[in-house]
């Protein structure tokens, strides 16, 4: 019973200079059961940092609440682990320090700590990387390198921000694949951030589209793409005629949201 | 081999210029090919073109080398080695002459005799004007105004060649003859003249301390050595000749008794006290000026022209005589030359502040000798070496003196036989003050090693004290707000401003120098520390608290990490500040150290060993700035690739 439940999650910003209040979030209300995979989807500004950030505890709301397993978020922790988009990594460290950070902040047993992150550079496909700086691996290593180093933690949530946003379509693609193999093997609930409506409908078994002003779920999905792209190969998933369906309706609306907001501005 | 190495320099010098010349000249020509081959492959601006070239390096180098060389005339010394002691005799006879040529028009633009009478003629008319205005009474302004005549009429006398007597007149022309036989006999050129033994025996040029052997060593040096002592003869009966004869004997005496009246009666004391007072300065105005025209200095100016011409002879003559030595003057040793003063010949222009580069490396040898008793270091000191040092010392540099005093218990006081029988008590301040024996330790030693000393002390204070409050302040609401303004405030003031009340404070021993570079070193590491820790990126701390870091944990593998850039940018800084804080605070006081060094040469004048002090901070600045540089490629590769 390790649900994800926010009940009406809402945050609000005081811009320092004006002091006008900014309604960053309001009223958010959904339950991720365990090992379930959302994605979530909206025009920029609306507040997809801020929910995640939330979740993970790095801000506090200013109304409602999150909780996990029962109980409330008002900190960082081990539970919650996350993916950044890019220079998250340390640089001054070997990609094995890198992953085994979180073991060794909680001086786990050094030869423990070999064995494990020997596995996971296997299972994010970064064998024989070790010893390697971070800074000498392309954009699409290091992001394998963060992926491991959240799953190590064994955290029971994983909380992804636009982590594919600075990589290239092929790249991606296969980090897409990695993404979906790791959710199947390790059944973790995960909650992925993108701007890319395609992403969002393979990754997401659920999908949120959000409307920014004040950031709320405009729109619900439940997708089958997810599931199928264990098996089937992507590119032929993005070719099915209801993804294409999903795909220009959701653009449709993003860029209404678009509309409206460059017509209020 | 060093003393035959220091007597050799001219002719070392001799070979390395060669060689440095053949070298510039290779790297130009390298350096040209170079450039046609890579002419095409990059355009202007690309940082590449500025990639390599390290014979560009070499010729800046040799160009620099032979620079220095020429205008601290070490060229001129490695090819003309005997040029400054013919030189230093010129300068002789130049001397000896000098006494003559002031009173014609080749030493200066006028005779002596013409300034003579026009300075003292606007004087007197000077006085005149001012006649009107004074206390005096009519009568006495009409006295005056006849004793200026008079003055004036002297010096009209004596310009009138009628008037000059016949022995002057013979006295100036066998003067005239002289130096005329004195040209002669510089013209006929060294006849079999040969140097003596004692001038033989003499140290090379820049071997002593007064640089240059001035007893004659050459046949030409001889010569002129010999010219200068029979110039200086002829110049003393110059100085003898005066311009007297009766009429003015008469004149003078008869101004004597006017001047004589008229201060008699300025001190008859009927006046008060201002009125005398300016009626004596005028009267005294008047007498000075009489007193300057009346032993005969004023000689009409066609009776000086035998000389004037002699002495021009003598010039020409002398020129002449110096044959190829003019033109190796003229090319090989910039500024005026040598000049001789009363007991020595002294290079004058650049080579007298600028010194020829083999000295300076024969006055680094002598300092780097570590064998002070044989003339080695610097007052007694070495330069660099090492010594035993008592363990005992280095622990009651560490254990307070007042630890002992509050120990419990009473310090041991003599018994009844006179004897006293030490105590715990008594052996801890023993122990305090370093009066035990503990063994010794092989210790670096020397001036330049006191100057590192001061700056890896305070270096290593104002780092361990220095970055860890820097990364607080970094992340730190109380720290920044309560420290900054404190830091902020003595970090803008030169650390020199600093130096006297610290001087005072701490002493002029080692603490207060290091007190004063700490403060330097802390105040450039709290900031840098403080900007690195300030600059981590969100998302780093933002991740390794989801990684499950405690803050402690943050600060020490995230936030210190992620500021050692800055920081090891900050301590290069820092080590090149604290440099220059120390050479200038020991030039302010203290007994060791390369700039203590400086200070007494300074004082002395003594640019060779100024010099070798300047190359030695240039050296040590440069091998402290290499390691850094090596140290920040090997600990933060990763710098800007985050
Ligand atoms: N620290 C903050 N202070 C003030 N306003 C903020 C802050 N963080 C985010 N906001 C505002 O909240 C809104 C949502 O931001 P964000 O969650 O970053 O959007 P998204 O990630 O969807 O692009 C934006 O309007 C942004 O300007
Ligand atoms: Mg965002």
């Amino acid at each position: 019973m390790a649900d994800l439940v926010c009940e009406n999650l809402s945050m609000t910003f005081t811009n320092p200079q004006t002091g006008a209040a900014v309604h960053a979030l309001k009223d958010i209300n959904f339950t991720l059961k365990k090992g379930e995979l959302l994605s979530v989807l909206g025009p920029s500004g609306c507040g997809k940092t801020t929910l995640l950030n939330l979740i993970a505890g790095f801000i506090n709301a200013t109304d409602g609440n999150a909780k996990l397993g029962g109980r409330t978020i008002d900190a960082p922790g081990v539970e919650r682990g996350m993916v950044f988009q890019q220079g998250a990594l340390f640089e001054w460290l070997p990609v094995s320090r890198n992953v085994d950070f979180g073991l060794r902040m909680k001086r786990n047993n050094p030869k423990e700590n070999e064995e494990l992150v020997e596995k996971w550079l296997d299972i994010v496909g970064l064998q024989g990387f070790g010893d390697t700086p971070t800074y000498q691996l392309s954009g699409g290593m290091q992001q394998r390198v963060a992926l491991a180093r959240c799953l190590i933690n064994d955290p029971e949530v994983i909380l992804m921000d636009e982590p594919l946003g600075a990589l290239d379509a092929l790249t991606r693609e296969k980090m897409q694949s990695l993404v979906l193999e790791l959710w199947k093997e390790t059944g973790k609930t995960i909650m992925i951030i993108t701007h890319s409506v395609e992403e969002a409908l393979l990754l997401g078994e659920r999908l949120f589209v959000m409307a920014p002003r004040p950031g709320r779920v405009h729109k619900e999905y439940r997708l089958p793409f997810a599931e199928r792209g264990l098996q089937e190969s992507l590119r032929e998933i993005k070719h099915d005629p209801y993804f294409s369906e999903v795909r220009e309706e959701i653009l449709t609306m993003i860029w209404d949201m678009e509309e409206e907001i460059m017509g209020r501005v | 081999m060093f003393e035959w190495l220091s007597d050799n320099r001219a002719s070392i010098a001799a070979v390395l210029i060669l060689v440095m010349t053949g070298t510039f000249v290779w790297s130009i020509v390298v350096g040209r090919r170079q450039a046609r081959l890579t002419a095409n492959d990059e355009v202007f601006g690309d940082p590449v073109r500025t990639k390599g070239g390290w014979y560009w390096a070499v010729c800046g180098v040799s160009a620099l080398f032979l620079l220095w060389s020429y205008y601290s005339w070490g060229v001129g010394r490695a090819y003309f080695p005997n040029a400054a002691n013919e030189m230093c005799q010129i300068a002789k006879l130049e001397e000896a002459v000098s006494p003559i040529k002031a009173a014609l028009p080749i030493g200066s633009r006028y005779y002596k005799s013409t300034l003579l009478a026009s300075r003292n003629s606007d004087q007197l008319d000077n006085l005149e004007a001012q006649l009107e205005g004074t206390v005096f009474s009519d009568a006495e302004k009409s006295e005056l105004l006849d004793v200026i005549g008079q003055v004036r009429e002297l010096i009209a006398n004596s310009s009138n060649p009628a008037n000059m007597g016949e022995e002057p007149k013979a006295k100036l022309l066998s003067l005239a003859e002289r130096l005329n036989e004195l040209s002669s006999y510089i013209h006929a050129g060294p006849n079999g003249l040969t140097p003596s033994d004692e001038a033989l025996a003499q140290p090379k040029w820049g071997t002593t301390f007064t640089e240059i052997p001035i007893l004659p060593i050459t046949e030409r040096g001889m010569l002129f050595d010999a010219a200068s002592v029979e110039a200086a003869e002829i110049a003393g009966a110059f100085n003898k000749i005066r311009n007297k004869f009766s009429a003015n004997d008469v004149l003078i005496d008869d101004i004597k008794t006017r001047i004589e009246a008229l201060k008699e009666i300025n001190e008859s004391g009927e006046f008060d006290e201002l009125e005398r007072a300016n009626r004596e300065d005028y009267v005294k105005a008047v007498e000075r000026i009489f007193k300057r025209l009346d032993d005969g200095l004023i000689f009409p100016a066609a009776a000086l022209e035998d000389v004037d011409t002699a002495i021009a002879n003598l010039d020409a003559t002398a020129r002449d005589a110096q044959g190829g030595l003019r033109f190796a003057d003229a090319l090989f040793f910039p500024g005026p030359g040598i000049v001789k003063s009363r007991t020595q010949c002294t290079e004058q222009g650049p080579a007298r502040w600028l010194p020829k580069p083999t000295d300076v490396v024969a006055t680094f040898a002598r300092l780097a000798n570590p064998d002070v008793e044989s003339g080695g270091g610097y007052r007694g000191f070495p330069l660099l070496w090492w010594d035993w040092l008592p363990i005992a010392d280095v622990v009651a540099f560490f254990i307070p003196d007042w630890i002992a005093d509050v120990w419990p218990g009473e310090y041991a006081s003599h018994g009844p036989d006179g004897t006293i029988t030490p105590n715990f008590k008594d052996k801890l301040l023993a122990f305090a003050q370093g009066d035990v024996s503990l063994g010794h330790v092989p210790m670096l030693d020397g001036h330049i090693w006191d100057s590192l000393f001061r700056v890896l002390v305070a270096l290593a204070l104002g780092i361990f004290l220095g970055v860890p409050l820097g990364l607080l302040m970094g992340v730190s609401r109380f720290f920044k707000s309560f420290f900054d303004p404190l830091i902020e405030l003595y970090r803008p003031v030169p650390p020199l401003a600093w130096a006297p009340l610290i001087l005072t404070i701490f002493g002029i021993h080692d603490d207060g120098k290091i007190f004063l570079l700490f403060m330097v070193a802390f105040a450039i590491m709290v900031i840098s520390a403080r900007t690195g820790a300030s600059g981590v990126l969100l998302s780093k701390i933002r991740a390794s608290h989801s990684l499950g870091a405690t803050d402690r944990q943050i600060m020490w593998n995230v936030i210190l990490p992620n500021a050692m850039p800055e920081i090891l940018t900050g301590t290069r800084i820092a080590v090149g500040v604290c440099w220059g804080t120390l050479v200038a605070a020991e030039m302010l006081a203290g007994t060791t150290g390369v700039g203590f060094i400086e200070n007494i040469a300074r004082t002395v004048s003594d640019y060779e060993l100024i010099w070798v002090t300047i190359l030695i901070m240039g050296i040590l600045g440069l091998v402290f700035d290499l390691i850094m540089r090596w140290i920040i490629q090997r600990t933060i590769p990763w710098r800007g690739m985050g």
